[in-house]
């Protein structure tokens, strides 16, 4: 194809992607540079017949002045990434001097915002992503083992904790789990303690979030690894059989090989994916015990004054972190393409 | 050959992985169950201190309605709070972004697949980086210029930013989709005089629509499953059915009325259930193309 023809073909959507995706991230950028002017304060002091009173006032034309003449705001740096609000060095240098052993200085770190979101999210993304790809491959065997009319329906049912939003799928299991719901009832009977409550502890609202995370998106897992099983080398797996391989060792030493490209697919894009949790926090309201970056993020613009710069620091810093995970999917393709030429 | 190695299955192995799919099937259809079930229940049933079978029975919402099955949760949230307003604009949102989305996908698309030269690699690898950012960590940069330029709140605004988003993902589908399609075909319409648009519209859009279906459905659930876009860049009128929910709790835990935020819940998944219904089989597709390509 002619570079002419390639221009007008890929027009539309290089445009749409330039003036909708890169271009906000210029903005992003320069945003979290900048900080929004403070308002200009002028002292006056008035004399009346019961003496003098300093009274400090908004300079409204001054203030205004200032912001017209520099719409972005006053230049910071990189102030904003270390304040306190986010990568927090003075508060982290202060808590490693300050405190005696290892774990206080953790639980110091914790009580910044940024580590504590930083720590839900990791946890939630490193316990989640191998617990969602074992439970998937475990259902692509049973599946796979059933008979031909049933498959078609357990795909049907399997497909709609994946299809729903995160949102509606974690309101609808925060119901259930709710101390009133069914589930919540069956747990207390359970634990035999009729007080308990998921929302009330961390350790417990962090369980009830994974378990949600691993319902969600074991049905791609599933998907995924169920395709790969039909194109099983039937050869090699007679050939298994003939040696007199156990059913475990038929598993393990044929299936998963021919698996383990689609596992590292799945894991790439489920690590992504789990990486920008925040609709869940919002579901289960378990802003309390549990944040993300995401979630930092949504806080900082639903405020009532919109702290854009904070925001599109922690953007910054989240697509930092998308890009460590995306690096692997990116060394692949670049991989496969050297290949093809 | 699968039926073979089946009848070779010891019993209980059989046994055992049929009772693990009923547990699953379980697991993952119970809940909308119940919630389909409890919708049609006042909150007393549903969120139930005495007893839990009274989410069942419905034992409170028969004393206070006299039948067991209530639709004031669905009247609650659709006329009083104005849900149908939500339902209209997800329409609307889907709709526009799924034609705009493919119309502009599948012209970069067939470009990206036709063309041997090296930059159409670059461009795929930078649609793949676009793709992995998640859509929040853009909205701080929409905010200011759209406050500025006055676009804050409207839905075409929206719509064209989903299109935008989802252009990554519908290029890669698109191009994958159309690198199947053997090249000879639109070469040998160029060698009997057309240009490479009549090329592409004669030739290729009739022979494209599998691939053109399933990525229309995907870019259907971005946009009918987006949060973090709409819920910022909508006025409370213009919002779609998700930030709408999210809207919905924190004024229903107040005014005790979850019940409309079930019933809500419940009106925003029945359409993908029936989608699911209708297009299983191209959304597995969808689902494993990626995958057992790369």
């Amino acid at each position: 194809m002619k570079h002419k023809t390639f221009f007008w073909f890929f027009l539309p959507t290089g445009l749409a992607m330039l003036m909708f995706i890169a271009f906000p991230i210029v903005s992003v950028v320069t945003q979290s540079l900048f900080t929004p002017h403070e308002a200009v304060l002028i002292t006056v002091e008035n004399c009346g017949p019961f003496g003098c009173k300093k009274e400090t006032t908004i300079d409204q034309d001054a203030t205004a002045n200032l912001r017209a003449q520099s719409p972005l705001g006053k230049f910071v740096g990189t102030a904003i990434f270390t304040d306190r609000g986010h990568l927090a060095f003075s508060e982290v240098g202060d808590a490693w001097q300050n405190s005696d052993s290892i774990g206080t200085f953790f639980s110091a770190i914790y009580n910044l915002p940024f580590y504590r979101a930083m720590a839900f999210t990791l946890t939630f993304t490193f316990i989640s992503v191998p617990l969602l790809i074992v439970l998937g491959f475990v259902i692509a065997l049973s599946v796979n083992s059933l008979h031909r009319h049933l498959k078609g329906l357990v795909i049907f049912f399997s497909l709609l904790p994946m299809i729903v939003a995160p949102l509606v799928g974690s309101l609808v299991l925060y119901w259930m789990v709710d101390s009133r719901g069914i589930l919540g009832s069956l747990l207390q009977y359970l634990a035999n303690n009729p007080d308990l409550s998921m929302k009330a502890s961390t350790g417990l609202t962090w369980i009830m979030l994974i378990v949600y995370g691993v319902w969600h998106s074991a049905p791609f897992a599933f998907i995924v690894f169920y395709a790969g099983l039909q194109t099983l080398p039937q050869d090699q797996m007679e050939a298994a059989q003939i040696d007199g391989a156990s059913r475990w060792e038929q598993v393990r030493y044929v299936v998963l090989p021919h698996i383990m490209p689609l596992v590292t697919f799945v894991a790439l894009i489920q690590l992504m994916d789990k990486f920008r949790v925040f609709e869940e926090i919002i579901g289960f309201n378990a802003e309390a015990h549990a944040t993300s970056l995401s979630w930092m993020i949504l806080n900082d613009l639903g405020g009532e004054t919109q702290l854009l710069s904070s925001a599109a620091a922690t953007s910054l810093m989240t697509l930092v972190g998308v890009a460590i995970l995306l690096s692997p999917v990116l060394v692949r393709t670049w991989r496969d393409f050297k290949e093809k030429t | 050959m699968s039926t073979i190695s089946a009848r070779r299955r010891p019993v209980g192995l059989r046994i055992a992985a049929n009772a693990f799919v009923i547990i699953w099937l379980i697991l993952a259809a119970f809940p909308f169950l119940w919630t389909l079930w409890g919708s049609f229940k006042i909150e007393l049933d549903f969120f139930s201190i005495a007893n839990w079978t009274n989410a069942l029975t419905g034992e409170n919402t028969q004393r206070v309605y006299g039948t067991s099955l209530t639709t004031t949760g669905y009247k609650g949230a659709w006329i009083d709070q104005e849900f149908w307003r939500a339902v209209i604009n997800t329409s609307i949102v889907c709709v526009s972004v799924v034609c705009l989305s493919l119309t502009m996908g599948t012209l970069g698309g067939y470009a990206l697949s036709r063309s041997s030269y090296r930059y159409t690699f670059w461009l795929l690898i930078l649609a793949l980086m676009f793709r992995a950012m998640p859509p929040i960590t853009l909205v701080s940069g929409y905010l200011l210029p759209f406050f500025h330029w006055n676009l804050w709140g409207y839905l075409p605004t929206t719509i064209i930013v989903l299109v935008a988003i989802n252009q990554p993902f519908t290029l890669w589908m698109l191009h994958s989709f159309f690198q199947k399609i053997p090249k000879d075909l639109d070469e040998s319409a160029k060698v009997d005089g057309c240009t490479q648009f009549q090329a592409f519209r004669h030739v290729i859009i009739p022979v494209m629509w599998p691939g053109v279906i399933t990525t229309g459905l995907f870019s259907f659930l971005l946009a009918y499953n987006d949060f973090a876009v709409g819920t910022m860049l909508l006025t409370e009128e213009n919002r779609t059915m998700v930030p709408a929910i999210a809207a919905f709790l924190g004024t229903t835990q107040t005014e005790g009325n979850v019940m409309f935020a079930v019933a809500a819940v419940v009106s925003a998944t029945a359409p993908l259930f029936v989608l699911v219904m209708f297009f299983q089989r191209q959304i597995v597709s969808g689902l494993t193309a990626g995958a057992v390509k790369g």
